[in-house]
C-alpha cells in the first residue's frame, strides 16, 4: 500500500492564465515528484484537463490530490490508478537508420502497431502510440539502432465507464 | 445596496452603470466588506489608487506605514483582532516584493488578508520596466490565490472573489496585483450578486457519520485530551470548545495559536503544549489514549516527534481543511467542517462523565512540575516578571502582541488569556519585526481595548521604523522591550546545543527609549525591578504610546523545553 509506485491523477482546472504554474509550483515546492504532465483542452469550454503521472506512495500521492484540489482553479482530481481506464501516450521516436536497416525497423515498428511518420537517408521517425509501458518495451526493442531523438507527450487518461449492474446505467 | 437586474452589487457605493475608475472598485470592494482602516505605502504604479484613495479618506482610514512589510503585518494584526479581512497595499516591483514576508506569514497563519499592489502599465509589462517584478509568480506558492488583473471589467468580480476567498474556509492571503492603467480605466461592470467559484467550496458541518463516530471514541476514552488550535478562535467555536470539556470532563492544552480559545484559569485548562510547552501538558499527550485535535495543523513545534506523540491514543482530527487531515498523523476519526457547525453536531453526544482518576493524574503533573514559577533573581530582572507585570497591572484585559522568539513563549506562558483573540503571534512562518507592527492593526481594530507589544531587542529592530507610525498616527500602543542584548533563543540553542559557541547572537543596542523619544513617543528605560514596575505602570496610565526599555537577565532560558526532533521523554526544565 505505501510501497512508492507510478500515480496517474486528473484534472479538471479553470483555463486562466498561470494555472499551469500554481500546478507546478505546487509540485514543487511540496517534494511531489513529476513523471509526466500533459495538459490539454477538456470538453468544457474554458476548462483544461490535466494529466499528472506522479511518483509516490498511496499516503504521499493521497496527500498530493488534497493539495492540487486547494488550488481554487483546480475544479477536480481524480486519481485514475488500479481504477478502470484508457491512459495512452505518444512517442516520437527519431533513430539513425542506414537504408539496409530500414525493413528490420519498420517491422519491429509494424509489429508494435507503430507508424513511421518519416523517413530520411540516415533517420526514421517512429510514432508509437499505447500505453506507457509499450512504448518503454518498443524502446527496449530497439536498442541495436542508435536513437537521436525522443519526444514522448505523457500520459493522458480517461475513466471508462462501468454499467451499474443495480440500473443499467454507467457510472463513471 | 443597488440593484442591477434584480440583483445586489454587494454594496457598492456606486449607482447601476454608473462608470467607476478601477481604483474606485478597489475602494468601493473594501467598503462593502466593512473594512475602515488599510495599511499601505504610496509608489508610482500606486499613484491613481491613492487618488482614488483621497476621495474615499472619509470612509477609508489610510494608515502610512513606514516600510511595505509593516503594512501586510499590521493587516495581519486587524484581520485577527476584527475577524474581518486586512488590506494591505503597495507599489510594484520593491513595493511588493517587501510584502513577500507578510503574505507567507498569512499563509501559515491561516490570517484573511488582500494584498492590492500596483504593477507597471499592461504595455510595459514583460518589458523590464522602472519597479516591475513578477510579483504574481513570486506570491504563487505564498498565497491562497492571486490575480493579476488585466481588464478592468474583470476588477468589481475580482475584488469580490478575492474577499471572499480570504475569509472563507480556512482563511488566507489574497494577491490582486493591478497595472497602473486598470486603476486609471473606467468600467461599469458592478460584481455579481454571489461569488461563484467551481473549484472552491468550503465545508460546513462535519459528515454525521463520522461525528457519531467521533462521540463513540470520545465516550469510551479514560484519558481524553482537547488540543485546541486556531481553528476555534477562526470558526467562533469557543463557547462549543467550552461546552464540550466542562461535559466531558475533558482536559483541555491550546497550541500557540491557540491559547485563550480555553479559558486559561479554567481547572480543566493544563495551558500551551509543544516544545516550549508546559510540562504538563506535554505529558498528558504521552499518556492519553484520546487526542481531540481540533482546528489544528498538528506543526511539529506542537507535536515534536510525531511517532512519539500520543502513543497508543486514537486521534479525532476536526478541520476545516482536507489537506491538513492525515498528513502528520494518521487519524482514527478524520473529520473535514467548520469547526462551530461540527461541533455543535457533536456536542449533544458527548456523555456526562466524571474523569476524575485522570484529571487526578494531570493535576499531580501540574503540582509536581510547576512550569510557570518564576524563580528568584536578585541580580536581575526576568523577562518572565515583566509579562506577569503586565498581566498583574491590565488585570489579564490587555491584548498582548508577541514577536518571535524567547519574547514569544514567555508571552503565552506567564499571562492568562481567557478569551480568544487575547494573544497574537506569528507562529508558523516565525518572522522577527512582527509584533510592533501587528500591533498597530490589532489596536486600530479596536481602539477601546488596551495594547502591549512584547518584543525583544534583536526583533524590535527588524521594523523599528514603526515608531513613527505609531507617533504620526497617535496610535496607542505599549510596546515593552524585553532587553537582554542577545538574539535570545539562538544564544539558547547555542548554550543547549552548540556547547556555548555563541555566534552571531549577541546584540549591541541602541538606547531604545532615546530612539523612540526621537521618534516623538514617550520612552522610558529601566534597569531594576522596580523601575521595570514603574515603567509598566506609567504606560498603563499614559494615554498614547510607550517605548519601554526594560533590561532583563541577560541569559535567561526559556523552559522548558522539548529538545528538538525528540518527544516529550527529554523535556529540560527549569533546573532552579
Amino acid at each position: 500500500m505505501n510501497e512508492p509506485q507510478t500515480h496517474t491523477l486528473v484534472a479538471t482546472v479553470a483555463d486562466h492564465p498561470g494555472v499551469l504554474s500554481r500546478v507546478a509550483s505546487l509540485f514543487r515546492r511540496r517534494g511531489f515528484n513529476i513523471a509526466s504532465l500533459a495538459v490539454g483542452h477538456s470538453e468544457e469550454p474554458g476548462y483544461s484537463r490535466m494529466t499528472i503521472a506522479v511518483e509516490g506512495s498511496a499516503a504521499e500521492v493521497k496527500q498530493c490530490e488534497k493539495q492540487l484540489y486547494k488550488l481554487v482553479q483546480v475544479v477536480s482530481v481524480r486519481n485514475l490508478t488500479g481504477a478502470p481506464a484508457v491512459m495512452r501516450e505518444l512517442a516520437m521516436i527519431k533513430v539513425r537508420v542506414s537504408a539496409s536497416e530500414r525493413p528490420g525497423l519498420a517491422e519491429v515498428t509494424d509489429i508494435f502497431r507503430g507508424e513511421i511518420v518519416d523517413v530520411s537517408k540516415t533517420s526514421m521517425i517512429v510514432q508509437m502510440t499505447g500505453a506507457q509501458s509499450k512504448i518503454n518495451r518498443f524502446l527496449d526493442v530497439i536498442t541495436e539502432y542508435p536513437i537521436e531523438e525522443i519526444s514522448r507527450t505523457g500520459v493522458i487518461a480517461i475513466a471508462r465507464d462501468q454499467v451499474d449492474p443495480r440500473n443499467g446505467r454507467a457510472r463513471g | 445596496m443597488f440593484a442591477i437586474n434584480g440583483q445586489s452589487t454587494n454594496g457598492s457605493t456606486a449607482a447601476p452603470n454608473s462608470p467607476r475608475t478601477g481604483g474606485e472598485v478597489v475602494c468601493d470592494a473594501m467598503l462593502a466588506e466593512g473594512v475602515d482602516v488599510i495599511f499601505g505605502m504610496p509608489g508610482g504604479a500606486s499613484l491613481p489608487f491613492y487618488d482614488s484613495l483621497y476621495v474615499y479618506q472619509d470612509r477609508i482610514r489610510h494608515v502610512l506605514i513606514r516600510h511595505e512589510q509593516a503594512a501586510g503585518f499590521a493587516a495581519n494584526g486587524y484581520a485577527r483582532a476584527s475577524g474581518k479581512v486586512g488590506v494591505a497595499t503597495s507599489t510594484s516591483g520593491p513595493g511588493a516584493t517587501n510584502m513577500v514576508t507578510c503574505m507567507a506569514n498569512d499563509m501559515m497563519d491561516s490570517v484573511g488578508v488582500v494584498y492590492i499592489t500596483g504593477q507597471v502599465a499592461r504595455p510595459a509589462i514583460g518589458s523590464d520596466a522602472f519597479q516591475e517584478a513578477d510579483v504574481t509568480g513570486i506570491s504563487i506558492p505564498i498565497t491562497k490565490h492571486s490575480y493579476l488583473v488585466m481588464d478592468v471589467d474583470d476588477l468589481p468580480r475580482v475584488m469580490q472573489e478575492a474577499f471572499h476567498l480570504a475569509s472563507t474556509g480556512r482563511p488566507g492571503p489574497v494577491h490582486v496585483d493591478i497595472p497602473k492603467d486598470i486603476f486609471l480605466e473606467t468600467t461599469t461592470e458592478v460584481a455579481p450578486a454571489q461569488v461563484s467559484l467551481r473549484g472552491y467550496r468550503p465545508a460546513k458541518a462535519g459528515n454525521a457519520k463520522m461525528v457519531r463516530r467521533a462521540a463513540e471514541v470520545i465516550n469510551a476514552a479514560e484519558r481524553p485530551v482537547i488540543m485546541a488550535g486556531h481553528g476555534i478562535d477562526i470558526s467562533g467555536a469557543a463557547d462549543e470548545l467550552l461546552q464540550l470539556a466542562t461535559r466531558g470532563n475533558i482536559p483541555v492544552v491550546s497550541t500557540l495559536h491557540g491559547v485563550g480559545t480555553f479559558p486559561e484559569s479554567h481547572p480543566l485548562s493544563f495551558g500551551m503544549l509543544g516544545m516550549h510547552g508546559l510540562a504538563y501538558a506535554n505529558f498528558a499527550m504521552r499518556q492519553t489514549d484520546c487526542i481531540i485535535g481540533l482546528g489544528t495543523r498538528f506543526d511539529d513545534r506542537a507535536v515534536g516527534k510525531a511517532d512519539e506523540f500520543g502513543p497508543g491514543a486514537k486521534i479525532i482530527h476536526i478541520d476545516i481543511d482536507p489537506a491538513e487531515i492525515g498528513k502528520v498523523l494518521e487519524t482514527e476519526v478524520p473529520i473535514v467542517g467548520d469547526l462551530r457547525l461540527t461541533l455543535q453536531r457533536l456536542l449533544p453526544l458527548i456523555e456526562a462523565r466524571d474523569r476524575s482518576p485522570w484529571l487526578d493524574q494531570m493535576n499531580g503533573w501540574r503540582r509536581d512540575h510547576p512550569s510557570l514559577k518564576i524563580p528568584d533573581s536578585p541580580d536581575s530582572v526576568l523577562p518572565q516578571e515583566v509579562v506577569r507585570a503586565i498581566y498583574d497591572i491590565s488585570g489579564g484585559e490587555a491584548r498582548v502582541i508577541a514577536d518571535v522568539g524567547q519574547n514569544q513563549m514567555w508571552a503565552a506562558q506567564h499571562y492568562w488569556y481567557e478569551r480568544p483573540r487575547m494573544f497574537f503571534s506569528a507562529g508558523g512562518l516565525g518572522p522577527m519585526g512582527y509584533a510592533l507592527p501587528a500591533a498597530m492593526g490589532v489596536k486600530l481594530a479596536d481602539e477601546s481595548q488596551d495594547v502591549w507589544c512584547v518584543t525583544g531587542d534583536g526583533g524590535l529592530l527588524i521594523n523599528i521604523q514603526e515608531f513613527n507610525t505609531l507617533a504620526a498616527e497617535g496610535i496607542n500602543v505599549k510596546v515593552a522591550v524585553l532587553n537582554n542584548g542577545h538574539l535570545g533563543m539562538i544564544r539558547q540553542w547555542q548554550e543547549f546545543f552548540y556547547e556555548g559557541r555563541y555566534m552571531g547572537s549577541f546584540l549591541d543596542n541602541p538606547d531604545f527609549a532615546k530612539v523612540g523619544q526621537a521618534f516623538g513617543l514617550r520612552g522610558v528605560g529601566a534597569n531594576s525591578r522596580d523601575e521595570m514596575h514603574d515603567a509598566i505602570a506609567m504606560a498603563h496610565e499614559y494615554d498614547g504610546p510607550v517605548v519601554l526599555d526594560l533590561h532583563v537577565d541577560r541569559v535567561e532560558n526559556v523552559y522548558p523545553m522539548i529538545v528538538p526532533g525528540t518527544g516529550v521523554n527529554s523535556v529540560i526544565e527549569d533546573p532552579r
